[in-house]
C-alpha cells in the first residue's frame, strides 16, 4: 500500500487500467488507493480525481465508474473504529461510498481537497490555487503547508518503517563492549594462557605412568629425580593456572560490570527521551523489570557464562590438538560423541529459547499484576476485593508455573542426556584403549592421559551445554532491552533544529488534528493566540481540551496540521529547548522525593535560594513553607511531608514561575481543591499569568473570568470563540454550560440532564 | 417475544439512517453502536445521534421486527470493522515490530504488530490484536486455529 498521491505517478498495478479509462486531455491529478470494498472485505480499489471527473474502480472486476463535476456535489470523509469512509453525494442523494483503512487517511484528505478545487473550477471557472505548489522534497507530493524548517520529508514519507530486530541480538551488545575492547583482549589472552596451563597436569600423567610407575611395577626402583621433575612441573602448572585464572576473572568481571552499567544507563536515558505516547502504552512493572533485572542477567551472562564458554571452547580445541598429537586414532574415537552432543544442543536450542522468552513475558506479567494493584490498594480495600486480587495474582502465578513446567520438561531431560552421552563416550574410550594396549599399539600411560583429558573434556561439554540456556536467556533479555533502545520517539528531534533564543509567545494552530489509535480526538482546529493573551478552553470532558494542551506541550505530535510558535513549527525546534518556554501546572501536581526547594527548582536546578523564595512568594507558598518544621528543606514527595492539595499546587505554581516561561498552560489547575483554597491558588495564578501567553483549562467557568477569549470545544472541534459576554449573548454551547454551573451543578454528568431540563422549561414557557 | 419499539428507523437517499422517535421528530445520521462488541455482539445496541447522544437502547437484536433488525445489522456490518483471523499465514519475524500475513473472514491482508503488548487476552480463549493503525483483529478461539497458526501465535504469548 502506497498512498502517494503525487500527480501523474499512479501505482504500477493501476497504470494500464486507469489510462484505458481516460478520455482525451483528461489528466490524473490525485488518487487514493483503497484497501477495502463496500462489504468491508480486504480488496484493492482506486479512486482518482482527474481534471474532468471522479473515477473509481477495483482491481478484481474491471468495471469503472465516473462522475463528472456537477453543481451541488460533495465529497466527504468520516471515520469510525479504524476505517474511513469517503462519500460522494449530490444535492439529493448519495452517489457512491468507498471504504479504506486509516493508513490511507492523509491521501483521502488530499483527494477531497483536490476534488473540491476541481469542482469549483468547473462550476465557477475559478482556477484552483495551485500554481505555487509546495512539493515534498522526497516524494514530490503536494503539501498543504510548507515543511517546517529542519524537516526533510512530509508526513507521508516519514511513515513508520518496521524492521524487526535481527535474531543475532546478542551481537548488538558489541556497541556497549567496544569502549572496553583492549581490556577484553587482555582478558582473552589471559583466558588462553590459563586454559593452556590447566592442560599441563594430565599431560604429565603420561610420563609419570610410563617412566615411573609401570617400570616400578616391573621391578625397577623409583627414579626420585624424575618424580621430582614431573611433580614440580605439575605444581608449577597448577600455580600458573591459578594466577592467570584469577587475573582473567578479575579483568573480565570488571569489564562486564561496566558494560552492564552502561547498558542500564543508556536504556534509561533512552526511555526518558520517548514520548508520552510510549508510556501510555506500557506498564510500569514491565519497564522496571526490563531495566533492572534484564540488564543484570546480561551482565552475569557476560561475566560468568560467556567467559566459561570461551574457556571451554579453547580447552576443547587445545585438548583435541594434544590428543591428536599423541595418538590420532584414539583421538578420533574420543571425539566421536562431540558432534552428537552438538546436534542435541542444536535440537533443544529452539524449543528452549521460545520457552525462556515465554518465561520472561510471564514474569513481567506477574510484576504487572503487583504494579497494578499496589498503587490502587485503597480502591481494592474500599471495595473489599482482596480475595479477587489474590485470585488474580494466583492465576498469573499459575500461568507462570505452567509455562515454567513446560520449559523444565525439556530442560530437565537435557542435562542427564548429556551426562549419559559422556559416560557412553568414556566407555567407548575404555574399550578401544584396552584393545589398543593389548595390541601394544599404545602404552598404559597414553591411555591414562587420554582418560584424564576426556573426563575433563566431557565435564566441560556438560557445562557447555548449559550455555545454551544462558545464551537464550541473555538473548531474550537483550532483545527486550533493545526493544526499548530501538523505539524511536514519536516526538522526534528535528534533523536540522531551529533555535529560538527568545520567544514572544504567539501560538498558532493550523488545521490541527490528532488521532489516538483509531479514535480521532481532535479535528481541524485553527486558533491563533497572541503574545500575552489568556485563552480559556471550555467543554465537556472528552471534548479534547487536554489533548490540545498535550499537543501544544508536544507530549504528542499532531497527526494532521501544524502548531507554530512565533511562526515556527514546534516540530522543528529541539524538544527540550521548546519545553523551556512552556510552563505547565497540572491538576494533580507531582512532587518528587526531595526537599521543597529542590521541587521548586526542578525546572531550573541552578536557581539561587533568593530566586526560589521569590517564586514561592509569588505563588503564595512562602508562608506555609515557613510553617513547616524544616522550612524549604522539608522533604516533599512520597514519604515526605503531608501537604494538602492546595499546598502542593502552589509549589507546582512556584515551579512554573521559576522557569519564567513565555507560554503557560494550566490544566485544571484548581479543580481538585475546594473553593477557599481555589481562591488562594487563584491569587498565585494571577501572578503567574501576568504577561504570559496562557492557555487554561477549567471545569469551573468562574476561574476563567480573567481570560481574554474563551474557546468552546465539543467532540474535538471548536464550536464557539469569544469572551464571556459575547458567548452568553450567543446562547449556545457556552451559555448552556454556564447556566448549568450557575445552578451549582458542577459535575459533568449532570450537565446534560440539566441542559435538557432547561429546554423543556423553556418550551413550557 | 417481539415488541414493536417506540421508534422508527429508515434509510434516506444519502444512505443515512433516519430515526423517528415517539415524539414524531426525525433525526438524520443516526448510528447503531455495540455496547459490548466483543463480549456480547448481539446484545446491547444503542442508537446514537450525530451529536453523540443516545436515542434508544436495544437490549437484544432478536427482539426487533425483521425489517428494523436487518436495517441495523446492515449498518453495523458496514461500520464495525473487526476482522476475525482464521489463519496466520506468515510473520516476518518473531521479534516485534513485525508484519503479519493473515487470512481473515474479510479476506487476506497484512498488518504490522508493534509490540507483544498489542495482543490482548480477552476472556479465554479469545485474543484481540491491535495493529499499528489501531485496527483490531479478533481471534475468537486461539485453540481452534490450525497447528501452524497456533505455533506462530504461541511465540508471541
Amino acid at each position: 500500500m502506497q498512498p502517494n498521491p503525487s500527480s501523474s505517478t499512479l501505482p504500477f498495478a493501476w497504470t494500464a487500467q486507469v489510462e484505458s479509462q481516460l478520455a482525451d486531455g483528461e489528466k490524473v491529478l490525485v488518487w487514493l488507493e483503497l484497501d477495502l470494498d463496500a462489504q468491508l472485505h480486504f480488496a484493492s480499489g482506486l479512486v482518482v480525481v482527474t481534471n474532468q471527473r471522479l473515477l473509481s474502480g477495483s482491481l478484481t472486476d474491471a468495471t469503472w465508474q465516473g462522475w463528472a463535476y456537477q453543481q451541488g456535489m460533495m465529497l466527504t470523509r468520516r471515520d469510525h473504529s479504524g476505517i474511513g469512509s469517503l462519500e460522494l453525494a449530490d444535492a439529493d442523494s448519495l452517489l457512491a461510498r468507498w471504504r479504506y483503512t486509516l493508513s490511507n487517511n492523509i491521501a483521502a484528505g488530499r483527494l477531497i481537497e483536490h476534488f473540491m478545487q476541481q469542482l469549483s473550477h468547473h462550476l465557477t471557472g475559478e482556477l484552483p490555487p495551485s500554481p505555487e505548489q509546495i512539493l515534498c522534497p522526497k516524494c514530490q507530493s503536494v503539501l498543504d503547508t510548507p515543511l517546517p524548517p529542519g524537516q526533510e520529508e512530509c508526513a507521508l514519507c516519514s511513515k513508520e518503517i518496521y524492521t524487526p530486530p535481527s535474531t543475532w541480538t546478542l551481537f548488538r551488545l558489541w556497541r556497549f563492549a567496544r569502549p572496553y575492547k583492549w581490556r577484553l583482549l587482555a582478558g582473552f589472552l589471559l583466558t588462553l594462557g590459563s586454559t593452556a596451563a590447566t592442560l599441563v597436569p594430565p599431560y604429565m600423567t603420561m610420563p609419570l605412568m610410563d617412566n615411573v610407575l609401570i617400570p616400578y611395577q616391573n621391578g625397577k626402583p623409583i627414579d626420585t629425580d624424575l618424580v621430582t621433575l614431573y611433580l614440580s612441573g605439575l605444581f608449577g602448572a597448577a600455580l600458573l593456572a591459578w594466577m592467570l585464572g584469577w587475573a582473567r576473572t578479575y579483568v573480565l568481571a570488571l569489564v562486564s560490570e561496566r558494560i552492564g552499567a552502561d547498558l542500564r544507563t543508556a536504556t534509561y536515558e533512552h526511555l526518558l527521551k520517548l514520548s508520552q505516547e510510549y508510556f501510555g502504552g506500557k506498564r510500569t512493572g514491565d519497564l522496571m523489570a526490563r531495566i533492572g533485572s534484564e540488564t543484570d542477567r546480561i551482565n552475569i551472562f557476560i561475566s560468568l557464562h560467556l567467559l566459561d564458554f570461551a574457556t571451554d571452547v579453547l580447552m576443547i580445541a587445545m585438548t583435541a590438538a594434544i590428543l591428536v598429537s599423541i595418538n590420532p586414532w584414539l583421538a578420533l574415537v574420543t571425539l566421536l560423541p562431540l558432534p552428537i552432543i552438538a546436534w542435541l544442543i542444536h535440537v533443544v536450542r529452539d524449543r528452549l529459547r521460545t520457552g525462556f522468552e515465554k518465561v520472561d513475558r510471564i514474569w513481567a506479567e506477574v510484576t504487572n499484576v503487583l504494579a497494578d494493584t499496589i498503587p490502587g490498594m485503597r480502591v481494592v480495600k474500599a471495595f473489599a476485593q482482596e480475595k479477587r486480587e489474590a485470585a488474580r495474582f494466583r492465576a498469573t502465578n499459575q500461568h507462570n508455573l505452567e509455562v515454567n513446567d513446560r520449559v523444565n520438561k525439556i530442560w530437565s531431560l537435557f542435562t542427564p542426556t548429556v551426562t549419559l552421552l559422556t559416560e557412553i563416550g568414556l566407555l567407548v574410550v575404555w574399550i578401544f584403549g584396552i584393545w589398543q594396549v593389548s595390541e601394544d599399539a599404545i602404552t598404559v600411560g597414553v591411555l591414562t592421559a587420554f582418560l584424564a583429558y576426556i573426563s575433563r573434556f566431557y565435564l566441560r561439554l556438560d557445562s557447555m551445554s548449559r550455555i545454551v540456556s544462558f545464551t537464550q536467556k541473555a538473548a531474550a533479555g537483550t532483545k527486550r532491552i533493545f526493544e526499548i533502545l530501538d523505539q524511536t520517539s514519536s516526538v522526534p528531534e528535528p534533523a536540522n533544529p531551529v533555535h529560538l533564543p527568545t520567544v514572544t509567545g504567539r501560538i498558532e494552530l493550523r488545521g490541527v488534528g490528532f488521532r489516538y489509535g483509531t479514535r480521532s480526538v481532535t479535528r481541524d482546529i485553527n486558533i491563533a493566540i497572541e503574545p500575552g493573551e489568556m485563552v480559556g478552553l471550555v467543554g465537556h470532558s472528552g471534548s479534547g481540551k487536554s489533548t490540545l494542551v498535550n499537543l501544544i506541550c508536544r507530549f504528542y505530535d499532531v497527526t494532521e496540521g501544524a502548531i507554530l510558535i512565533d511562526g515556527v513549527d514546534i516540530r522543528s525546534l529541539p524538544v527540550a529547548e521548546y519545553r523551556k518556554h512552556v510552563g505547565l501546572v497540572l491538576q494533580e501536581p507531582f512532587l518528587f522525593f526531595g526537599t521543597i526547594a529542590e521541587n521548586i527548582a526542578y525546572g531550573k536546578p541552578e536557581a539561587t535560594r533568593a530566586e526560589i523564595v521569590a517564586a514561592a512568594r509569588a505563588a503564595h507558598a512562602h508562608e506555609f513553607i515557613l510553617r513547616l518544621p524544616h522550612g524549604y528543606d522539608s522533604l516533599a514527595g512520597e514519604r515526605g511531608q503531608a501537604l494538602s492539595g492546595g499546598e502542593r499546587q502552589r509549589i507546582s505554581i512556584a515551579r512554573a514561575l521559576l522557569i519564567n516561561p513565555r507560554i503557560l498552560i494550566l490544566d485544571e489547575a484548581t479543580s481538585s481543591v475546594d473553593t477557599t483554597t481555589e481562591k488562594e491558588i487563584q491569587k498565585a495564578l494571577d501572578n503567574l499569568v501576568r504577561g504570559r501567553t496562557t492557555i487554561a483549562i477549567a471545569h469551573r467557568l468562574s476561574t476563567l473570568r480573567g481570560a481574554n477569549r474563551l474557546i468552546v470545544l465539543d467532540r474535538g472541534s471548536i464550536v464557539e470563540v469569544g469572551n464571556h459576554d459575547e458567548l452568553m449573548a450567543r446562547a449556545g454551547h457556552y451559555y448552556n454550560l454556564y447556566q448549568a454551573q450557575a445552578r451549582n451543578i458542577d459535575t459533568e454528568d449532570d450537565l446534560r440532564r440539566q441542559d435538557i431540563a432547561l429546554k423543556t422549561e423553556e418550551a413550557r414557557i | 417475544m417481539i415488541d414493536q419499539p417506540d421508534f422508527q428507523l429508515s434509510r434516506n437517499a444519502f444512505g443515512r439512517l433516519v430515526f423517528t422517535g415517539p415524539d414524531g421528530q426525525a433525526q438524520e445520521g443516526v448510528v447503531p453502536v455495540h455496547a459490548f462488541p466483543i463480549a456480547a455482539p448481539d446484545q446491547g445496541i444503542a442508537l446514537i445521534d450525530s451529536q453523540g447522544h443516545e436515542l434508544a437502547w436495544i437490549d437484544r437484536l432478536v427482539d426487533l421486527p425483521d425489517e428494523l433488525r436487518t436495517l441495523i445489522e446492515t449498518e453495523l456490518g458496514s461500520r464495525e470493522f473487526m476482522p476475525e483471523i482464521k489463519r496466520i499465514l506468515e510473520v516476518s519475524s518473531f521479534a516485534t515490530p513485525c508484519t503479519w500475513h493473515v487470512e481473515t473472514d474479510r479476506g487476506v491482508t497484512t498488518f504490522v504488530l508493534k509490540g507483544e503488548e498489542n495482543i490482548r487476552r480477552l476472556t479465554p480463549p479469545a485474543l484481540l490484536i491491535t495493529e499499528s493503525h489501531g485496527i483490531h483483529f479478533l481471534i475468537r478461539d486461539r485453540f481452534a486455529l490450525d497447528h501452524h497458526s497456533r505455533k506462530i501465535l504461541d511465540r508471541f504469548l
